[in-house]
C-alpha cells in the first residue's frame, strides 16, 4: 500500500462517479416506471421460473461434469495438455451466437450427430428448449468450471500428494483426506458464478429457447419490448431480473472469486502414484478426449461451413462487421482509461473495486430498457443505439479488465512503490518508467478480452436495432431468423474471426512491447 | 544398507549422479548450493522422481520401481508435512493405517506418540493451534508411527529459529538413533550437520560426492564447498 500520494486520484473518482450513474439511474428509472407498470400475469411467473430452473441445471451439469474431467487434467501430463488448457479459455471470448450456430450444426435437426444417429437407426435429438439452452450453457461453461476447479486441485500443495502416496493412501483416501475437503472450497463458488452468469442468457434463449416454456426474463423482457412495446410490463420485469440477479451475484462474491477462471493453469501435475493404474489412464484419457471433441467439433462446424460462404457475403454483412469493430474498438478504449484510473485510486481506496464489479450485476436488457424510458420523451432512442452498446460492453468488460490490471498494479506498487517514491517518480514519469513497461502484458490481455467480448456482444443492440445500425452479432442472428443458413454461416466465421483476431492483436500487442 | 548404484537423474539440461553406500542407522546430510538437486536426490529415495538410470537398493532389494508407500522411508518436506483440516491425533493415525477409524489400541499408539516428542494430550488440536516448534514435533510423532528404517529430512525445520531448530535436531537424533533409523538430511547450514550427522555428501555440479566425515569437510572444504560456504568467520 502506497503512503506517498504519487498518482492523481481525481480521474478514479470521476470514472466511479460515471460508473454509478450508469449502474444507478438506469435502474432507478425502470424501477420507477414499473411501480406504474401491471402486475406480473402468470407467463412473466413462468418466465422467471424458467430463469431459475435452467440456471440451476446448467450449472449443476457444468459443475458435475467438471469435476471428473479437471481431475484427469490435474493428475495427467500429455502432449498438447497446455493447447487444450488455452482452449478451455476460449469460450469466454467466443461470441455466444457463433457457438449456438456450431451447436446447431452439431447437435441440430440436420445436424453430424444427427446424422450419425440416423444410420445407426437411433431417434432423433432435438436441440431447442430447454435441453438445447441447458447444452449451450454448459458448452461455455464447462470450461470455466473445468478452470476454477482444475486451479483448486492445483493449489493443493504437491507435498500433499507426495505425503499420501508415502503413507500408502489409496484413492478412495486421498479423495475423502485432500480432494474433497478441496472441491468443497471450490465447487460451490464455480456453481454461484454459472448459476449467475446463466440467469442473464439473452441470445442462447432467443435461438435454442422461446415460446411460452422456455423464455428466460431477459427474453421476456425482448418480447415485451419488441413485439408488444408494453414498456410498462417490460419494466416490471426488468425490476424481477434486476434484484433475481443482484442476488445471485452478492451470493458468488460471497463463494467464489469471481474471475479466478480466467488464466492460469499451465503448470506441470504433480506425480500422483495413486493413480497409475492402466484402466484409470484409460478412463481420464477418454474423459479428456470427450470434452475436447465438445468443445472442438462446434468451432470446426462453424470454419467448415462458413468458409465456402465467406467471400461471398453481402455488403450489408461487410458493413456491419465495420460497425462492430468501431463499436469494440471505442468500448476497448471506454473500459481501459475506466480501468485504469479506477485501479489507481483503488489502490488506495478499495470500494472503487467493488463499484466495478457491479457490472457483473448488470442485466444488457435491464440497461437497454432504462436508457429507453430516461431517452424517449427528448429524443429518437434509436439514434442512441450504438454509444449506448459502446458504454454498456465497456461496463460489462470492467470487472474483468480491473481483476487483471489491479492485483499487478498492487504488486508492482508492493515491490517497487517506496523505491520509486525515494526515487521522486511521480506522475507521469511514474507512469512511464515504472508502470507502464510492467503493466503492459496485463493491459494487454484485458483490452483483448474487452475488445472480443464487445465484438460478440449481443445484447442492448437487438432491443435499439434498426437495419442502419446492425453490429455484425444481430446480422448473423437475423440470418438465422431468414434462414438463410449459408451466409449465417459465412457472416458467422468472419465474426468469430474478428473476435479471436481483435484478442489476439492485443494480447500479442501487450507480451511484444513488454518483451 | 541403503545402496545408491549408478544413479543417474536427468531433468532436461538439469542432471545429477549419485554412486554410494550407505549403513543402517548412519546419518548423512546433504550439503550444497540451491538447485544442485540435494532435494531431487531425497526425492529420487522417496519414489516421487523416476530414475534416468541406475538403481537403488535397501538390503540388496531394488526399491527404484516400487511405488513411495511401499518403500521403507518416511519423509517431511519443508513445509505442508500436516494436514490442516485433520486433528493432530487424525494426522498422526495416517501414519500407522491410511484410514481414519482407529482401534484403541492404535489410540493408545498415537498418544504414546504425542507424549514421547512432548506434546501430551495435544491430540484433539489442529495443526493450525501449533506453534512452528509444535508443529513440527507433530509431523516427527507421525514418522515414529510409521515405524520406517530409513527417515528423510527436507529442511522441515528451516523456517525454525536456531535454539528451536537444535532443539528439533536433537530430537530427531534421540529418535533415530533409538529406533537405529538410517537418516538422510537436507541442509543449508554446516552447523546443523555437524550436529546431527556424522557423514556428510556435498551436492554440486550435478555430483553427489561420496560421504566423508562431517567435521574434516567442513573443516577443510574442497574448492566447491568453500565457494558455498564462503571464508569462514574470524575465531
Amino acid at each position: 500500500m502506497p503512503t506517498v500520494r504519487s498518482l492523481p486520484e481525481w480521474p478514479g473518482w470521476v470514472a466511479g462517479l460515471f460508473l454509478a450513474v450508469f449502474l444507478t439511474l438506469p435502474m432507478a428509472a425502470v424501477l420507477w416506471h414499473a411501480g406504474g407498470g401491471s402486475a406480473p400475469q402468470p407467463a412473466d411467473w413462468a418466465a422467471l421460473r424458467f430463469t431459475v430452473l435452467q440456471a440451476l441445471i446448467s450449472a449443476g451439469v457444468s459443475v458435475a461434469l467438471a469435476i471428473p474431467v479437471a481431475r484427469a487434467l490435474s493428475r495427467r501430463q500429455f502432449r498438447g495438455r497446455a493447447l487444450l488448457l488455452g482452449l478451455m479459455g476460449a469460450p469466454f471470448i467466443l461470441p455466444v451466437i457463433v457457438a449456438i450456430l456450431g451447436l446447431i450444426a452439431v447437435f441440430g435437426r440436420a445436424g453430424w450427430l444427427n446424422q450419425i444417429l440416423a444410420t445407426l437407426s437411433l431417434p432423433q435429438l432435438q436441440i431447442y428448449g430447454l435441453h438445447g439452452v441447458v447444452l449451450a450453457h454448459v458448452f461455455f461453461n464447462l470450461p470455466l468450471a473445468t478452470r476454477m476447479i482444475l486451479q483448486g486441485w492445483q493449489a493443493v500443495p504437491a507435498e500433499r500428494f507426495r505425503l499420501a502416496a508415502s503413507l500408502g493412501m489409496g484413492r478412495s483416501m486421498v479423495f475423502r483426506i485432500i480432494e474433497w475437503p478441496m472441491l468443497r472450497g471450490v465447487a460451490p463458488g464455480a456453481f454461484a458464478v454459472i448459476f449467475a452468469i446463466c440467469l442473464s442468457s439473452f441470445a442462447v434463449a432467443l435461438v435454442l429457447g422461446g415460446g411460452p416454456r422456455a423464455t428466460t426474463l431477459e427474453l421476456a423482457i425482448y418480447q415485451a419490448f419488441r413485439f408488444d412495446f408494453d414498456l410498462g410490463r417490460a419494466a416490471m420485469l426488468a425490476g424481477i431480473q434486476l434484484a433475481l440477479v443482484a442476488l445471485a451475484t452478492a451470493l458468488a462474491l460471497r463463494f467464489g472469486g469471481v474471475v479466478h477462471g480466467l488464466a492460469g493453469g499451465q503448470g506441470r501435475p504433480p506425480l500422483r502414484p495413486e493413480a497409475a493404474q492402466p484402466l484409470l489412464r484409460l478412463w481420464d484419457g477418454a474423459l479428456i478426449g470427450l470434452v475436447a471433441a465438445f468443445l472442438l467439433a462446434p468451432l470446426i462446424a462453424v470454419v467448415l461451413r462458413g468458409a465456402p460462404a465467406l467471400l461471398a457475403l453481402p455488403w450489408p454483412v461487410w458493413k456491419a462487421a465495420l460497425v462492430s469493430l468501431s463499436v469494440a474498438l471505442a468500448a476497448t478504449g471506454l473500459c481501459m482509461g475506466l480501468a485504469c484510473a479506477l485501479a489507481i485510486t483503488a489502490l488506495r481506496r478499495t470500494g472503487l473495486e467493488l463499484l466495478a464489479i457491479g457490472g457483473l450485476a448488470l442485466s444488457p436488457l435491464v440497461v437497454g430498457t432504462g436508457v429507453f424510458l430516461l431517452v424517449n420523451p427528448w429524443a429518437n432512442p434509436t439514434a442512441l443505439a450504438l454509444p449506448v452498446t459502446v458504454v454498456v460492453n465497456a461496463v460489462m468488460a470492467l470487472p474483468f479488465a480491473l481483476r487483471l490490471i489491479l492485483p499487478r498494479l498492487r504488486q508492482i506498487e508492493a515491490s517497487q512503490g517506496r523505491l520509486a517514491d525515494s526515487l521522486g517518480l511521480q506522475g507521469v514519469a511514474r507512469l512511464r518508467w515504472l508502470l507502464w513497461p510492467q503493466l503492459k502484458p496485463a493491459l494487454g490481455f484485458a483490452a483483448g478480452l474487452a475488445a472480443a467480448l464487445s465484438m460478440g456482444d449481443l445484447g442492448v443492440i437487438a432491443l435499439f436495432s434498426d437495419p442502419q445500425h446492425a453490429t455484425l452479432p444481430l446480422q448473423v442472428l437475423r440470418l438465422i431468423g431468414a434462414y438463410r443458413t449459408e451466409a449465417a454461416a459465412g457472416a458467422g466465421l468472419l465474426l468469430l474471426m474478428c473476435s479471436f483476431g481483435l484478442f489476439w492483436l492485443f494480447d500479442r500487442g501487450g507480451r511484444h512491447a513488454a518483451a | 544398507m541403503l545402496q545408491l548404484d549408478q544413479v543417474r537423474i536427468t531433468l532436461g539440461d538439469f542432471t545429477l549422479s549419485a554412486n554410494f553406500t550407505l549403513q543402517s542407522g548412519e546419518k548423512l546430510a546433504l550439503i550444497g548450493p540451491s538447485g544442485a538437486g540435494k532435494s531431487t536426490l531425497l526425492a529420487a529415495i522417496a519414489g516421487f522422481q523416476p530414475l534416468t538410470s541406475g538403481r537403488i537398493l535397501w538390503r540388496d532389494q531394488p526399491l527404484h520401481s516400487q511405488p513411495p508407500a511401499a518403500r521403507p522411508v518416511s519423509i517431511l518436506f519443508q513445509d505442508n508435512n500436516l494436514f490442516g483440516h485433520l486433528t493432530l491425533a487424525q494426522n498422526l493415525g495416517l501414519g500407522l493405517r491410511p484410514t481414519l477409524r482407529h482401534s484403541a489400541a492404535e489410540q493408545q499408539q498415537i498418544d504414546a506418540a504425542l507424549k514421547r516428542v512432548g506434546l501430551a494430550g495435544m491430540g484433539a488440536r489442529r495443526p493450525a493451534d501449533l506453534s512452528g516448534g509444535q508443529q513440527s514435533r507433530a509431523a516427527l510423532a507421525r514418522v515414529l508411527l510409521q515405524r520406517r528404517p530409513v527417515l528423510l529430512l527436507d529442511e522441515p525445520f528451516a523456517a525454525l529459529g536456531p535454539a528451536l531448530r537444535a532443539d528439533m535436531l536433537d530430537l530427531v537424533a534421540e529418535l533415530t538413533t533409538e529406533a537405529a533409523i538410517t537418516l538422510i538430511m537436507v541442509t543449508h547450514a554446516p552447523e546443523d550437520a555437524r550436529r546431527l550427522c556424522p557423514l556428510c555428501t556435498l551436492v554440486a555440479e550435478g555430483q553427489a560426492q561420496p560421504p566423508v566425515g562431517t567435521g574434516a569437510l567442513i573443516d577443510t572444504p574442497p574448492a566447491a564447498l568453500r565457494a558455498y560456504l564462503g571464508s569462514p568467520p574470524a575465531p
